[in-house]
């Protein structure tokens, strides 16, 4: 189990504020760090892995103190077993496919390589330089790369905000797969509603530095008042006035449907569309 | 044509070339720790520090030279040292301008370093961190392998400097045959000597030098930036 209780004061875009939050990773467990743009959840992500210090606080992993503010303890990154991947990727340029996931082990389990690179299925491409890959493909050897060692947790920063559509929900089985295939603990930091329902097990809801949800998503996102039978989210991208009513047409993964309402909304405007008492309502998330 | 050539001394090439190597080389050496140093550290009087290494781009040769002199000669404390272990002070010596060099020539190291230590994503170093690599091995294995224009660009601006340089080694080496007697200065003898054809055939060689030092650093630029 990971124990996470830090504060550290940000300078964001609005202003200075405070950055104070605390959780438990449970082993094998996929939470997901949900907020908007700085909203300090990236910061979690590199205060845990050693990239930042928090101004105080305490991170424990399965009973080995990693920092603890009071007792002057600060793990270095090199001494914390974590997997980091970067919204960059961060491959190195000057190394292979194969170079860059050995650069993880030691000499002697080099033989791991292979294989991690058979299960995300690059072990043909293990000769190519980062350059000439895909974007899907580079997260991927970022994947293996992050995992071949065994991390103690997996830390992913929005790992897959930068791919097309098509390629995300591709990667976001394989993430769920070797995620079951190998018990990782994994703690993702997401702004995309879909892939958060997708992935989490629970969901930390961040809003300026604070927490202000937590619990599995559908406790998270999806409001009390609308019973979770019949309800999708989509975002809107039309609206037409049609006498007392708006027809708004939405976007839900990649499916477009009308929907009358007699309430407002703004193109852009996440929403989630369900069916109450066989009426099919349309409700603003906020 | 051939007989003049033929009869040229050739010498002040060799040293002029020995003398740019060992600068370059030490110059590399001493460079990647305090462009690294530069580059990634919050230290509050850096500022300080850059000014110190720019210092030999804003100096005249002159100045420089006077004070490395002071400094090098059996008077000055490094002169001194070195005459009581090695047998004879640094100025007028070779090794005198050797150090004169690495000095004079600092910045055209230092500089272009500094700015590759930057130009390398952060990402890449935090990634090696976090994959458990020292400080060390990051840098050897991830850090300067991802600068090399920088490192190339470094190493022959230092190695063109030290051949063109002419006023510090003048006032620190003086013009001793086959001690200190560099290609620059030897043009300058020559032309004083009023030995026009031996002054030509030297500058027309350091020139064309010159120029495929400096288009050898382009083409292989030009060959990373496309990789």
């Amino acid at each position: 189990m990971i124990v996470v209780d830090v504060k550290k004061e940000l300078i964001g875009y609005k202003g200075k504020f405070t950055l104070d939050v605390s959780f438990k990773v449970e082993k094998g467990e996929f939470l997901t760090i949900f907020g908007k743009s700085g909203s300090g959840k990236t910061t979690v992500l590199r205060i845990i892995a050693g990239l930042e210090n928090p101004d105080e606080g305490y991170i424990e992993f399965d009973g080995k103190v990693y920092f603890d503010s009071k007792k002057g303890v600060n793990l270095p990154p090199q001494k914390r077993n974590v997997g980091f991947v970067f919204q960059n990727y961060a491959l190195f340029p000057n190394m292979t496919v194969y170079e860059n996931v050995a650069f993880a082990l030691d000499k002697e389990e080099r033989d791991k390589v292979d294989e991690i690179l058979k299960v995300v299925e690059l072990y043909n491409l293990k000769d190519r330089y980062p350059s000439s890959l895909s974007g899907g493909q580079q997260q991927r050897v970022a994947l293996a790369r992050a995992i071949v060692k065994n991390p103690d947790i997996l830390l992913l920063d929005e790992p897959l905000s930068a791919l097309d559509y098509s390629i995300r929900l591709k990667l976001q089985d394989q993430l769920k797969k070797l995620h079951k295939m190998f018990n990782l603990t994994t703690l993702l930091v997401s702004h995309d509603k879909p892939e958060v329902f997708k992935l989490s097990d629970r969901v930390i809801y961040l809003e300026d530095g604070k927490i202000k949800k937590e619990g599995t998503p559908r406790e998270v996102f999806i409001e009390k008042s609308i019973s979770g039978k019949f309800s999708f989210y989509g975002t809107v991208l039309d609206i037409r006035k049609s006498d007392i009513l708006n027809i708004v047409t939405v976007d839900i993964n990649g499916n477009l449907v009308e929907v009358a309402t007699t309430e407002d909304f703004n193109i852009g405007d996440e929403v989630l569309v369900g069916a109450k008492a066989f009426n099919p309502i349309i409700k603003k998330i906020s | 044509m051939l007989e003049i050539l033929k009869q040229i001394d050739y010498s002040p090439f060799f040293l002029t070339f020995k003398l740019a190597f060992i600068t370059t080389l030490i110059l590399f050496v001493v460079g990647i720790p305090v462009s690294y140093f530069l580059a990634y550290s919050k230290f509050r009087f850096k500022s300080a520090f850059e000014a110190v290494v720019a210092l030999p781009l804003v100096l005249p040769p002159s100045v420089l030279g006077f004070y490395l002199l002071l400094i090098l000669s059996k008077n000055g404390f490094l002169g001194k040292f070195w005459e009581e272990n090695f047998g004879h002070q640094l100025a007028f010596h070779f090794e005198g301008i050797v150090i004169a060099s690495v000095i004079f020539s600092f910045p055209f190291m230092v500089h272009p370093l500094t700015s590759g230590f930057k130009s390398v994503n952060k990402s890449l170093i935090e990634a090696a961190y976090t994959l458990g690599k020292s400080k060390l091995e990051t840098l050897f294995k991830v850090i300067l392998p991802n600068m090399k224009p920088a490192i190339i660009t470094g190493i022959t601006l230092s190695f063109a400097h030290t051949i063109g340089e002419f006023g510090v080694v003048l006032m620190v080496g003086g013009s001793i045959e086959g001690e200190t007697k560099v290609v620059s200065i030897a043009i300058y003898d020559a032309v004083e000597r009023l030995d026009y054809t031996t002054a030509h055939v030297y500058a027309a060689i350091l020139f064309g030098l010159s120029f495929f030092v400096l288009l050898v650093v382009y083409m292989l630029n030009k060959r990373f930036e496309i990789k």
